[in-house]
């Protein structure tokens, strides 16, 4: 796979030229980052980064520890400034108005940091105060958000002694306490339980037909179960931007096909496979038991299916029993690896 | 309005912190009884003979010189370590409003503990007749200084993410403020450099406390006092905003 690393920009919009083009961001969108750069010193954190996301948009923030992931948050949650670029919510501008522009944001920080020596239920009040609710508005946003992330048995309860996932339900519903339409998450399965993960996930789908969602993940499988569209970030710049499938069909494994037939050996299938045309090439998989596997690689991107009809045709001329048949899909860690491994690193890999 | 209201309720939260914890209680019995001893014990109040608490008010300085960055250290460091700030900032309101909220809880907090030194007041007038005025300015310029010396805990708070650092650092700028208008430092200061007494003095909270607790009142007291506040919390936005620009 070729990547363009000085130009970030390239690299993306080659991905998915129709959804992808910065001249269009300016339009509209709730969350419109333009050319957002960070620099810490001499380093630079995050590098030029621009990218929208709208209402009803789930937008997953990829990338390996260290790449800018959270400091991009937090420039967009107005914690920290950027260096240049700018970033607006909705139609206020961050810097130039950030109270109008924060009443429309729920934040979830990295770690999700909570006043340890307040109840949950006091530090709730707390935040629908700040949010500016009062009176019968707060104690019902209060009791939605608790009903929401199941957190009556614990509301009379010190943060202090809270276990960690639910620190962490504590910290997110503060963040959709206000009924935000925008919601910027950084990490937040990091640290639950399985079951805690899948309820956070569904949870994010749900309100993300809403509103407009960022949240940041170095699970890869979070992405396609929760996200509409992927960015990967790596060393401060968007190296990819997509949906899932698209992103995944940049894995060389994607269109493959997969191929099981029992009782033949496995140099004879891949001799067999080879044969067929529009077949670049066949490569044998450790087989199991009696059964011969193996990896077919088109020439060229065929359309669906057309590759292993013939496949299919072919081997059932000879007589011989398929067991399995299948295009993969591609995988995104696959993906991940390719785009974000350090150029060195890949040489070796490679 | 809103402004005020955000102040409030940054000021609430962080009362309510104080008061979770022991720490507020154990603080408030440690001031009084020491307030009580240095009175009692080491000034010798009932000796004295004198309807006043000039006894009482003389240990302030040196009292608050360890107890209020006790009270002030965690403000911004304890924020700053848990990562509360980010939550705290990213909500819809100013960081000066946070900054003021904070310091007005904590002022408040120590207005209390203040407060409950009232037997004090109660025994003096049971004893004899003191002038009252002159112990309400007292009051007064004490709880300033408290201020004072709560604004720059507060400074020191936001430069460093350690407690400890935080209260060092606190304590050497309340004991320079302190020094700065002693007397044996400037007698020794006449000696040395005899046209900067006054200026150099002007700056101690010790001159202008000493003055407001002979009761006058006076207005540059006072506006030594919040220009130090002032210019105190100012600084804590400065620093605050620093760490955010990286």
């Amino acid at each position: 796979m070729e990547l363009n690393r000085g130009q970030p920009g390239l690299a993306a919009a080659d991905l998915t030229p129709c959804k992808w083009q910065p001249s269009n961001v300016e339009e509209d969108g709730m969350i419109r980052v333009q050319n957002l750069t960070k620099n810490f010193g001499p380093k630079t954190a995050v590098n030029n980064v621009t990218f929208s996301v709208e209402r009803g948009e789930v937008l997953g923030f990829l990338g390996p520890n260290g790449a800018g992931k959270s400091t991009t948050m937090r420039m967009v949650t107005g914690f920290i400034p950027p260096t240049a670029g700018g970033v607006q919510i909705g139609e206020f501008n961050m810097l130039e108005q950030p109270i109008d522009a924060k009443k429309l944001l729920g934040y979830l920080p990295e770690n999700a940091p909570l006043y340890g020596d307040m109840t949950v239920y006091g530090f709730l009040g707390f935040a629908a105060e700040m949010r500016g609710l009062r009176g019968e508005e707060k104690k019902h946003a209060v009791h939605r958000v608790v009903e929401m992330c199941f957190l009556e048995g614990v509301l009379h309860q010190s943060i202090d002694t809270l276990s960690k996932g639910y620190r962490h339900r504590t910290c997110f519903a503060q963040a959709i306490l206000h009924d935000p339409p925008i919601l910027i998450m950084d990490e937040p399965t990091d640290g639950l339980d399985p079951n805690q993960k899948h309820e956070v996930r569904s949870l994010i789908r749900r309100m993300g037909e809403q509103k407009a969602i960022v949240f940041s993940t170095h699970i890869l499988e979070e992405v396609e179960a929760a996200c509409s569209r992927a960015i990967i970030i790596d060393r401060g710049q968007i190296v990819a931007n997509g949906t899932p499938a698209e992103l995944k069909q940049r894995s060389e494994l994607s269109g493959t096909i997969i191929v099981r037939v029992a009782g033949v050996p496995a140099a004879a299938l891949q001799q067999k496979l080879a044969q067929i045309s529009g077949v670049g090439r066949a490569v044998a998989l450790t087989s199991t038991g009696t059964a011969a596997a193996a990896r077919v690689f088109p020439q060229r991107r065929l359309t669906d299916g057309e590759l292993a009809r013939a496949i299919h045709q072919t081997l059932a001329r000879e007589g011989w029993t398929i067991e399995e048949l299948h295009t993969d899909e591609g995988r995104l860690d696959e993906v991940f690896r390719d785009i974000t491994l350090p150029d060195t690193r890949k040489e070796v890999a490679s | 309005m809103n402004a005020m209201a955000n102040i409030k309720t940054v000021a609430k939260r962080e009362l309510v912190g104080y008061f979770a914890s022991p720490v507020a209680f154990v603080f408030i019995v440690i001031f009084l009884l020491l307030t009580g001893f240095f009175t009692f014990m080491v000034a010798d109040f009932f000796r004295r003979e004198e309807a006043s608490l000039e006894a009482f008010f003389v240990w302030h300085p040196w009292l608050y010189l360890f107890l209020v960055p006790a009270v002030g250290m965690r403000l911004w460091s304890e924020e700053r370590r848990m990562g509360t700030i980010e939550l705290l900032l990213t909500m819809p309101l100013t960081a000066w409003q946070a900054i003021v909220g904070k310091f007005l809880a904590s002022w408040a907090f120590l207005a209390l503990a203040l407060f409950l030194t009232f037997p004090m007041v109660l025994t003096v007038n049971y004893l004899g007749n003191p002038d009252n005025g002159a112990i309400f300015c007292a009051y007064l310029g004490s709880f300033l200084m408290a201020g004072s010396y709560l604004a720059v805990s507060c400074m020191t708070s936001a430069l460093t993410r350690n407690q400890v650092v935080s209260f060092i650092l606190s304590v050497v700028i309340c004991l320079f403020l302190i020094l700065a208008g002693w007397p044996p430092v400037t007698r020794m200061l006449e000696i040395w450099a005899p046209g900067m007494v006054d200026p150099i003095a002007s700056f101690s909270v010790m001159f202008h406390f000493e003055s407001i607790r002979r009761g006058v009142l006076d207005t540059r007291d006072l506006v030594f006092f919040a220009s130090l506040i002032g210019f105190c919390l100012f600084t804590t936005g400065v620093i605050i905003r620093g760490h955010r620009a990286g």
